[in-house]
């Protein structure tokens, strides 16, 4: 393979329903740093049913250039119309590198787009580095239940593949003076291709935790003891006007609905203010909420390690420390 | 109906430990288990098999010999049949997309000799790497439809009706077969062996593939030869915050301590 025939960097920006997901957007950001680093154009490919305003966002963002892939067929996503637009678009421009959001269907679509180009794929990277001598992406991302971090190459095979997941990384600031070019391109696929059909769609918004737009956050680990020691989470979080969420331990533990997870295999947040009680602080929970602005540490053992990563800690019982606070909190207000 | 459900065999995570000094993982004498996502596709096919006359269900991994533990213990909670991709020269050191490439060259030779699967399956990602690739990469390699993070499944005429989890909630979705399904955790759980099904498990064999088995395999998509992502290296990560610790006589003080220093730094909103 010719690595120099690969040039420039594109990020997948996500639509359904024509809405792009948060995450395309953030991905732009340490894109634009690659794409300086690289010397060479940041695209992105926006394929959705009517998206040219997300194709004009993606230009406020960073973008340099916009692939856009519009059609009936795309209002909704299903594995056979994007994957063959996304492919049919790489056949024709050769790119160097590809970035996908990890929602659940951008790990969907990198993967069937991957093996079908004979190319590697890294999933739920959190840094991205390059080389420039050789043209390699480093892909970082956490591994064994995020203790450890591996560095991963794709250097043979061209376009190197990722996926990061949402909140991991931070939008740019909009300009709207940014100028970009935006490249129709006519992609098609027979409905009769499409193997999947939608028969119905539930929101269910009612259930909906908004961690990831939370501004202050109660999380909390197995220290609480029992499904009910996560009443005192609940108050704690309704007196900070903030948002209860859970570690892995609780949750698989069945105290506490997956929807509040936070970590790894949870959500990634990233508040203002975040506050673990009772959460030793292993790195599959770190890594899900170590962006956050401020970090308060509750625990009982002086060496756990979320006081790592804390800026403030109390050394105490849990039990015995929220009700203070609440107390504490009350009479400030 | 033919059914085909792809297990691993992880370490346990809860046993695992990391050595302090070469940052390594200590695998020495550390518990295996399925997969806990392929346990639960095991059972929604179970359940299936339960209400579709004719169903069979054959079961499929790729590892060393140890995993015919696993294989085995599928056999005790409803699998009919069962294979074992095993050839460390060859397959060792596969990444996803080799691996996938393995798993969809021993497919095709199985259904060669048993007859076409109308559904293939397996956990939405395994709990060891976490990368969720395997199975649309299976896909990719058949050519097959397919459909990820399946909460239900439910066999149709010439479909498999899926409730698929979204961002948002979830989607009713059929596809037309055969197709490739993988697994979220349903609101189930796996069942238990009986000692009576164990005993049966114990009769049936698992048959073991190996690269000579599968006519046609390509070796040099095989193992670290046909892996395009490689592991440079991995290292703990580092961190440096500085933690104010608060540590006073009574709980009453050290939450008195923390609300004036968050009021201080602007924290509470």
């Amino acid at each position: 393979m010719n690595k120099d025939e690969w040039k420039n960097l594109w990020v997948y920006i996500e639509t359904e329903e024509n809405i792009a997901k948060p995450v395309g957007y953030e991905l732009l950001a340490p894109a634009r740093e690659l794409a300086n680093k690289m010397e060479q154009k940041l695209v992105a490919v926006v394929i959705g049913g009517n998206v040219e305003n997300i194709a004009n966002e993606a230009i406020a963002y960073g973008a340099d250039e916009v692939l856009l892939v519009e059609g009936d067929e795309y209002y909704n996503y299903s594995t056979d119309a994007y994957g063959y637009a996304l492919e049919t678009l790489v056949h024709k421009y050769k790119p160097s590198i590809i970035l996908l959001g990890a929602t659940h269907n951008g790990r969907d679509l990198g993967p069937r787009v991957a093996c079908n180009l004979n190319t590697g794929l890294s999933a739920d990277c959190t840094i991205m580095d390059y080389d420039k001598e050789n043209s390699n992406v480093i892909w970082t991302r956490p591994t064994y239940g995020g203790d450890l971090m591996a560095a991963i190459l794709c250097s043979g095979h061209r376009p190197q593949m990722g996926t990061v997941r949402q909140g991991i990384f931070k939008k740019a600031k909009k300009n709207r003076d940014r100028t970009g070019v935006i490249i129709r391109e006519d992609i098609h696929i027979a409905k009769e291709d499409i193997r999947l059909k939608l028969i119905e769609r539930v929101k269910e918004v009612a259930e909906r935790v908004e961690l990831e737009e939370a501004e202050i956050i109660v999380a909390a680990g197995r220290g609480i003891g029992s499904p009910e020691g996560y009443k005192i989470i609940e108050d704690f979080a309704k007196e900070l006007n903030g948002v209860p969420a859970a570690s892995r331990a609780i949750v698989d533990a069945g105290w506490v609905p997956y929807a509040y997870q936070v970590g790894q295999t949870g959500k990634i947040v990233s508040p203002k203010l975040y506050i673990a009680c009772g959460i030793s602080g292993a790195m599959q929970h770190t890594m899900g909420m170590s962006g956050s602005d401020c970090i308060v540490a509750i625990n009982k053992d002086p060496d756990a390690p979320i006081f790592d990563v804390a800026d403030y800690g109390i050394v105490g019982d849990l039990f015995e420390v929220i009700p203070e606070l609440i107390e504490v909190l009350k009479e400030v207000r | 109906m033919k059914i085909l459900v792809c297990v691993k065999q992880v370490p346990d995570a809860r046993e695992i430990e990391i050595d302090p000094v070469t940052n390594n993982l200590i695998r020495e004498g550390v518990p295996s288990i399925i997969n806990p996502f392929d346990a639960y596709t095991l059972e929604v096919a179970v359940r299936i098999k339960e209400v579709t006359k004719n169903t069979e269900i054959t079961v499929l991994s790729m590892g060393p010999m140890q995993a015919e533990e696993a294989l085995r213990t599928c056999l005790s909670v409803g699998a009919d049949k069962a294979y074992l991709c095993c050839d460390e020269d060859v397959f060792k050191g596969s990444d996803t997309l080799a691996t996938s490439y393995i798993l969809a060259s021993a497919i095709k030779m199985i259904e060669s000799r048993e007859g076409a699967f109308d559904l293939i399956m397996a956990g939405k990602q395994a709990v060891d790497c976490e990368t969720g690739q395997v199975g649309p990469e299976l896909a990719a390699h058949l050519g097959i439809a397919q459909v990820t993070y399946a909460l239900e499944v439910t066999n149709g005429s010439d479909t498999i009706i899926v409730k698929r989890s979204s961002d948002q909630g979830y989607d009713m979705v059929s596809v037309r077969k055969p197709a490739v399904v993988t697994v979220e955790k349903p609101i189930y759980n796996p069942r238990y062996p009986s000692i009576k099904s164990k005993l049966e498990a114990n009769k049936k064999p698992i048959t073991i593939i190996t690269s000579k088995d599968i006519p046609g395999l390509d070796l040099s998509r095989c193992g670290v030869d046909g892996s395009p992502t490689r592991v440079d290296r991995i290292y703990a990560p580092v961190r440096n915050k500085h933690c104010v610790k608060i540590s006073e006589e009574t709980a009453k003080e050290s939450a008195v301590k923390l609300v004036d220093l968050l009021r201080e730094a602007k924290k509470l909103g």
